[in-house]
């Protein structure tokens, strides 16, 4: 019964995408529209007016959109941690002690800081090294490339491909699909159920973010290394310096600052992961971590409150990564 | 350049090479696992390793037939996900490159006060967490912005379409485009833009003449980078696609499927393959813009 009346109602693909792609036309068709008889009229009225036009037409756009969708919204998302589920009342600082006593979230904060100091090092580390062993290659596109392809990949699509390399066959007759317990099996070791067992299941969820972003170290890095001029290689080489004396004493020092850069933006990225974890364990056996409980607190639970000050735990984490990248570029200013 | 490929020369070692292949082919193996499962029969992927695929080959198109047209009563066909990801994409990479565009020519060519306050504010903004602003935008959305008894925003009634989805791209994807696209534009001679100015061109004839086809290259580098971002996302489209089958993008549902026991890995291995393709049809083809976006600018919020 149910069933039919679904059917019924369910309308086929070409119904769903025909308005959809009529919207589609008709707002890029309007927003071009827009802007060419806004530039039609601006540069035809008097200079005068043209001087405080060029303000409103260039910049105030993007400012508004920024604050009202940036700034506005986190200023809100402050005063809300504050606040009740549906933010009704003031708590004080209810959700913070939440997010800092009750034992569950305890563990995501904890897992989120397991998450953002083994990522960004390991990642770093392995880009360095594979920049520095393809920085002597001859030919190396086709092994940059394949490092790096990870990062055109959706971190959904690389849940579903790891989620397979760690399937798990319950029953011992049957032969196993999973690439990780195959290759324990060939070692004589009897294959655990990888994604459910703490602590090391959070171990392989980190494993998939490090796959994707050390393309993005290594390609960083070894531009970094192609900078480093030929001379002080040279002279380090002609001093007598190993292989390994070369890569410590030469070429991190030199690229230190790139490092810097790697690892911050990684470290970023990593504190707002969400996709691997809610698509290859929905955060459950303890693998769970700050992006997702807030998403979890705040979309699932409807608590925007605790939702609300698990994001704030996560600004003041980037605080003060974001004071050190301005730092940074007033400082680049100044030498320019 | 003779003196770094003397250097290279003496430096190239095999053994450093064959250590790199290794690893790239250790890299490599989970994609190729998964994009070989998805050619295999139902029967075979469920019941034996993908590598047992050279041993006993047996190849069938049936998986991506199945998850691409055929819907079942509650979800639709991956196809339609596929068409929306697109609709998705496009506006959410040609509305903040239009706008980055713009006040990225502000803030490099105009001279007026907090020029650099404001700079250096949306420098800062790149690294604010998506995180911060989802509950607040998503309120604006549904219930427009109403302070004290003032209507700011009305409510516009488009919840369930595309258009929070793009608007919200956009938001997300501003700061990074203006750093960039700013860094670019910085650089033009200025004795170009003041010839341009003494010959007569005010400001919107200075940007469609001059500063539009000199940003061509910036533009291309960074467009593919939006593109992948916003393609690959599954924050903004769950949370902004409000729950709506009809503007979810393909990782909405593959996630989804994912995590409904429903879907075996016949149809998950081909599901997450075509919601791949696309990107890496992007970066195999345009790998060396992607790079340089990625070099100019390694800070994303």
């Amino acid at each position: 019964m149910i069933n039919t009346a679904f059917l019924a109602a369910r309308k086929t693909p070409w119904e769903v995408i025909f308005p959809n792609l009529i919207l589609l036309i008709v707002s890029l068709a309007a927003f071009a529209a827009v802007i060419y008889l806004v530039f039609l009229l601006a540069s035809r009225v008097n200079v005068r007016v043209q001087e405080w036009l060029k303000y409103a037409v260039f910049l105030a756009p993007a400012v508004l959109f920024l604050l009202i969708g940036l700034v506005y919204p986190t200023l809100r998302t402050l005063v809300m941690s504050f606040m009740n589920a549906d933010s009704t009342e003031f708590v004080g600082l209810d959700n913070y002690v939440w997010s800092f006593t009750i034992p569950e979230i305890l563990i995501v904060l904890r897992n989120t800081a397991v998450w953002v100091l083994a990522v960004p090092t390991l990642s770093t580390i392995i880009g360095l090294s594979i920049a520095y062993l393809t920085d002597r290659m001859k030919r190396p596109g086709v092994v940059k490339s394949l490092i790096f392809l990870p990062m055109a990949i959706s971190f959904v699509g690389a849940g579903v491909i790891w989620k397979f390399v760690y399937n798990y066959q319950p029953n011992p007759d049957k032969p196993d699909i999973g690439l990780f317990s195959a290759i324990s099996k060939a070692f004589g070791m009897d294959p655990p159920n990888w994604l459910l067992e703490a602590p090391g299941n959070t171990l392989l969820l980190i494993l998939v973010m490090i796959w994707i972003q050390t393309g993005f170290a290594m390609v960083v890095l070894s531009a970094a290394m192609k900078n480093v001029p030929d001379e002080v290689v040279e002279a380090a080489m002609l001093d007598g310096a190993g292989n390994w004396q070369r890569f410590i004493r030469v070429t991190v020092p030199m690229i230190r600052s790139t490092i810097i850069v790697v690892l911050t933006t990684t470290a970023i990225g990593t504190l707002k992961v969400f996709d691997i974890v809610r698509t290859m364990t929905g955060g459950n056996f303890e693998t769970n971590v700050i992006a997702n409980e807030m998403y979890s607190q705040s979309f699932r639970q409807m608590n925007y409150g605790q939702g609300s000050a698990l994001a704030v735990i996560l600004l003041v984490c980037v605080l003060p990564i974001i004071a050190y990248n301005i730092r940074q570029l007033r400082r680049e200013r100044a030498e320019r | 350049m003779s003196t770094r490929k003397k250097a290279r020369d003496i430096f190239s070692s095999p053994i450093a090479s064959a250590v790199a292949v290794i690893i790239a082919i250790l890299w490599t193996i989970p994609t190729f696992g998964l994009l070989v499962s998805s050619i295999r029969p139902e029967k075979d992927i469920n019941n034996s390793g993908w590598w047992t695929f050279f041993t006993n080959p047996s190849f069938t198109l049936e998986n991506y037939g199945q998850v691409l047209f055929m819907g079942s009563t509650t979800n639709p066909p991956l196809a339609q996900f596929f068409f929306n990801s697109f609709a998705l994409t496009i506006p959410a990479v040609v509305f903040p490159i239009t706008l980055a565009l713009f006040a990225a020519y502000a803030l490099a060519w105009f001279n007026f006060k907090g020029k650099d306050t404001i700079f250096f504010i949306i420098f800062g903004l790149q690294v604010v967490p998506l995180q911060l602003t989802l509950i607040p935008l998503l309120q604006l959305f549904s219930k427009g912005l109403v302070i004290g008894d003032t209507v700011i925003i009305p409510d516009l009634g488009i919840t369930g379409t595309f258009i929070p989805i793009w608007i919200a791209h956009t938001i997300f994807g501003l700061p990074l485009a203006i750093f960039l696209l700013h860094n670019f534009l910085s650089q033009i001679p200025k004795e170009l833009i003041e010839a341009a100015r003494v010959d007569g061109a005010n400001w919107f004839t200075l940007f469609s003449k001059i500063i539009l086809p000199l940003s061509v290259p910036a533009i291309a580098s960074f467009s593919i980078f939006q593109f992948l971002w916003v393609w690959n996302d599954l924050l903004v489209g769950l949370t902004f696609g409000g729950g709506v089958k009809q503007v979810a993008p393909l990782t909405v549902r593959i996630a989804e499927m994912v995590g409904s026991r429903g879907s075996g890995w016949e149809l998950l291995t081909a599901g997450a393959f075509v919601s791949m393709v696309v990107p890496l049809i992007v970066f195999f083809a345009l790998q060396r813009y992607f790079v340089r976006g990625l070099l100019a600018g390694s800070v994303k919020g």
